[in-house]
């Protein structure tokens, strides 16, 4: 690949980073991973993304770009003649697969996340209930998205592939927190069989982290109050 | 053009978020049937058409539905290509949906928290929803719009939701929230855009909306 000045500002934990990191992986660009220490944010990040201070950032040709679904649209704009297209060709298909990435985000996260920040077993039960309600609508879109086919984009990954797939580390964890399968073959049989072949991409399997070591993170993130 | 296209939108009078979506489809000179919902008795079409969020707008063409405003002008913006919406540069773009979702979750929030308090709560509020604006401020230097020197994706979004929604919501409580001498830039921009066809066609009616907003803001108020 042509060597342009790529750098991606991240960490290995992070859900949106990974996003970004896949779409760079698919398109083979070579791009200089800065990671960020957890607790601090270093001078670069707070300068490139002075508004929210989050990462994702890309940095192309010293042009900074945030939010990691932004940035995931930027690749498959800026690389549009480079390797496979990540966004689907057609408008609708475009549409259906932003707006469920828009869910996945704004909906789907929130109600996982609170998962992990329920007090009580009350609060955890029906953020339980809510979590699979919510994961139920995302089989049925993976089985009117994907047609037969592998992926929601079809036969290769794509955005809205990356789009849930990155949390698939993360939603292991929360399995384990709450001592509760969410992905289960008798319940969401589709996106079963579609997480282990997401896992198992080549564009995914080398930045995937390791469930332990993000189970320890997440202690960390998450204290439990002390008993 | 000239094909035979059905395209229906389901919106509301006093709404930023189906407003933009009108703007849109008057750029793109594309003829649609509109439907004017009632958030307090939703029609059965937008409960079928839109399910899970119950909400608008809601575009359909031929046939199909697409639903969440940001998507809908992608959509119409692919569809259509004829007037771009979007800019053409990719790093442009980027800039334009970053700052289209800063209008529609920091600006909206803060916007709307600050009609909920009494005086006395509000400047905090009212601060923060200024530091959000700068960026918008920042944006537009040297530019006749935030698309250029024509309207575009930003101008439809930020334009349905600052100046001809929240201002009106502000003007009606006599808070003076994005004054000229600070906000030069901007306040040049809503002057310009008063003189665009489409957006002066796409807006809500002044003093109706006025009422309509002070309403929204008591509601919110003593909810």
């Amino acid at each position: 690949m042509a060597t342009e000045d790529v750098k991606l500002i991240g960490s290995w934990a992070s859900v949106y980073v990974m996003r970004a990191r896949i779409a760079l992986h698919l398109k083979s660009i070579s791009y200089e991973f800065l990671q960020e220490t957890y607790g601090s944010k270093s001078e670069l990040l707070l300068k490139s993304n002075p508004v929210h201070k989050k990462m994702p950032v890309l940095i192309h040709a010293d042009k900074p770009v945030c939010e990691s679904n932004i940035i995931v649209h930027y690749i498959d704009e800026a690389w549009n003649s480079s390797g496979p297209s990540i966004l689907p060709s057609h408008p609708y298909d475009r549409a259906i697969a932003r707006f469920w990435a828009a869910y996945i985000d704004d909906q789907w996260f929130i109600s996982v996340r609170s998962i992990l920040t329920a007090q009580g077993d009350e609060e955890k039960k029906a953020a339980i209930a809510q979590v699979e309600e919510r994961t139920k609508l995302l089989e049925k879109a993976f089985n009117d998205c994907s047609q037969g086919k592998p992926f929601f984009n079809g036969d290769h990954i794509g955005y809205l592939d990356i789009a849930l797939g990155s949390f698939l580390g993360w939603w292991r964890v929360v399995e384990l927190d709450a001592n509760h399968k969410f992905l289960d073959e008798t319940k969401t049989p589709s996106l079963v069989k579609w997480a282990e072949r997401f896992c198992d991409d080549p564009a995914v399997k080398p930045i995937m982290p390791e469930i332990t070591k993000l189970a320890e993170f997440a202690r960390k993130l998450f204290p439990k109050p002390q008993a | 053009m000239g094909k035979n296209e059905e395209v229906k939108l389901l919106g509301i009078w006093a709404s930023p978020f189906s407003r933009r979506i009108e703007m849109a489809l008057k750029l793109k000179g594309v003829s649609y049937e509109y439907l004017e919902e009632d958030l307090e008795n939703k029609s059965s079409l937008l409960l079928t058409l839109s399910p899970i969020h119950k909400k608008i707008p809601v575009l359909v063409h031929n046939g199909k539905t697409i639903i969440e405003s940001h998507v809908i002008l992608e959509y119409i913006d692919e569809t259509w290509k004829h007037n771009p919406i979007l800019p053409q540069d990719p790093f442009q773009r980027s800039k334009a949906r970053v700052l289209a979702k800063l209008v529609d979750e920091q600006i909206v929030n803060v916007g709307f928290a600050s009609l909920a308090k009494t005086e006395k709560g509000r400047e905090v509020l009212i601060e923060q929803t200024r530091e959000l604006i700068k960026c918008l401020e920042k944006e537009l230097a040297g530019k006749d719009y935030f698309g250029g020197k024509t309207v575009g994706f930003l101008d439809f979004v930020a334009g349905s939701m600052i100046p001809f929604c929240l201002e009106r919501a502000w003007e009606g409580m006599g808070v003076e929230m994005i004054t000229e001498k600070k906000f030069p830039e901007y306040n040049k921009w809503v002057k310009k855009l008063k003189e665009v066809e489409i957006i002066v066609d796409c807006i809500p009616p002044r003093e109706k909306h006025i009422i309509h907003m002070n309403k929204m803001a008591e509601r919110i108020r003593s909810a």
